[in-house]
């Protein structure tokens, strides 16, 4: 029993020490990162270790002391407020990407260029991320604002927890159109299936999504590596097909 | 303390668990007694398929419930041709989920309590010439009353602590998906950690209580 659990630890304990390194991402920027990771790793011999989820739920693990060394957050704030808390290490917050809102439903054609379809109001359902946790959620209830259709289209919206929820609701066909990051329905710098309206800048404030380091990860070179390699102009030329700007 | 919003999700959580309770009920008794009276195999596999919600995670049934009422699904295709338009994100979408979930703790405890019975009531009343359905409403029903409260007050409570489902097919709108579960998930997601309090605090007093209650009254059902 003693020799199989030994044997169990010394298998682990490398895998452990050295150069794995948990990483927080944005939901939205997970399809990015799936395709980042490999190359990363290929070029450094690092492991990465992903998980996705709400920025907002990724701060409340973190101050609740998770082990991640990097964040990728979907928002500028979160990163500064752990850097204020002294849970992120000054220096290292960058805007490592900024977001793009997209109107988009499954359906070829459905919505037109200018998004004119959202002012017809002709469906049953928009779905949209919670605007109070998910900053696309939040450019969304803006974009509706500016374009002075929030008070009619409030009846219509249904929100998802996270913005991969909100994709979830349109792309099951329960919602016909929804917000989405364009990220989410982007794939080698073309639209993968259906028909968007990718929102104009001047419509919301940017959605700037900003990385930090972690105090888990204040001594790992691997992980510094791993920031460093977000701004590089190859990671840059994966991260604009999938739709981010810089 | 509790918010206007708070308030609105309490008011829909009971509304959504009490319909819940009743249509488990309605469903339960008959169900749960064609389980305790035969040995078939469609019997056994209807008993299969009850108890399946307690072994799978939320998210499958949410996950499954979305697809199949959505507008490409059967159920979402067929509910369209009756004109009641697509389920999720409304609240007859929910009752629907939630019984669902909840059905093994309505079917299981009724099931129990006509095992219980046994033979030998039933055989009686029909010595005294008593018609199935008067048997069944004035032998069995009174004699599977434990089993009736159980069934009663576990779909109530299963419904009000239900979140993954609700979360998955619900879209969070106010007054109609929005409940106690969701609310609170949705103030911890904003920071919002006193109100989160409020609602969390409450839902541990109710649930102690509505445990503790059922305890007190099967130990004075059994002792009677």
């Amino acid at each position: 029993m003693r020799t199989s659990a030994l044997l169990l630890l010394s298998g682990l304990a490398p895998l452990a020490a050295a150069n794995t390194i948990p990483v927080a991402v944005a939901a939205n920027f997970m399809p990015a990162m799936q395709k980042l990771a490999p190359a990363f790793e290929k070029q450094t011999g690092h492991t990465l270790q992903l998980s996705s989820g709400a920025t907002g739920k990724f701060y409340a693990q973190i101050r609740a002391g998770a082990p991640f060394m990097v964040l990728l957050a979907a928002d500028d704030t979160t990163p500064l407020k752990l850097e204020q808390e002294g849970l992120g290490i000054t220096g290292t917050r960058f805007s490592y990407a900024t977001g793009q809102l997209a109107l988009w439903s499954p359906v070829a054609n459905a919505v037109d260029r200018d998004g004119a379809v959202l002012k017809l109001a002709n469906f049953r359902k928009l779905a949209i991320a919670s605007p109070k946790a998910a900053p696309y959620g939040q450019a969304a209830m803006e974009t509706l604002q500016a374009l002075k259709l929030d008070a009619t289209l409030a009846p219509k919206l249904v929100q998802g927890e996270s913005i991969a929820q909100a994709y979830q609701f349109v792309a099951t066909g329960n919602a016909e159109f929804g917000f989405v990051a364009l990220s989410q329905i982007m794939e080698h710098g073309k639209l993968r299936e259906g028909s968007a309206w990718i929102v104009p800048a001047a419509l919301h404030q940017p959605i700037r999504q900003d990385a930090i380091l972690l105090k888990p990860g204040a001594g790992s070179s691997a992980a510094r590596a791993l920031l460093d390699y977000l701004k590089t102009p190859a990671a840059r030329t994966v991260m604009q097909q999938y739709g981010y700007r810089f | 303390m509790l918010t206007n919003e708070d308030w609105s999700a309490i008011r829909l959580t009971v509304e959504l668990a009490s319909v819940t309770t009743l249509l488990l009920l309605a469903i339960g008794i008959p169900l749960g007694w064609w389980l305790a009276r035969s040995d078939s195999w469609p019997a056994r596999i209807t008993s299969a398929l009850v108890t399946m919600p307690l072994v799978l995670p939320p998210t499958v049934i949410g996950f499954y419930l979305l697809i199949a009422f959505g507008a490409n699904g059967p159920f979402g295709q067929l509910t369209q041709a009756l004109g009641l338009g697509l389920l999720p994100f409304t609240f007859g979408g929910l009752v629907i989920a939630s019984v669902i979930y909840s059905l093994p703790f309505a079917v299981q405890p009724l099931q129990q309590a006509f095992q219980g019975i046994g033979e030998r009531p039933l055989e009686v009343a029909a010595t005294l010439r008593a018609a199935p359905l008067d048997t069944f409403l004035h032998v069995v029903l009174p004699l599977a009353r434990p089993g009736l409260i159980t069934a009663a007050v576990m779909s109530f409570a299963h419904t009000v602590g239900e979140f993954g489902v609700v979360l998955m097919i619900g879209g969070n709108i106010p007054e109609q998906t929005r409940v106690i579960s969701v609310q609170i998930y949705d103030h911890v997601e904003a920071l919002e950690y006193a109100q989160a309090h409020w609602l969390s605090a409450g839902m541990l007093v109710f649930s102690f209580a509505v445990l503790l209650l059922l305890n007190l009254f099967k130990r004075n059902g059994a002792r009677s």
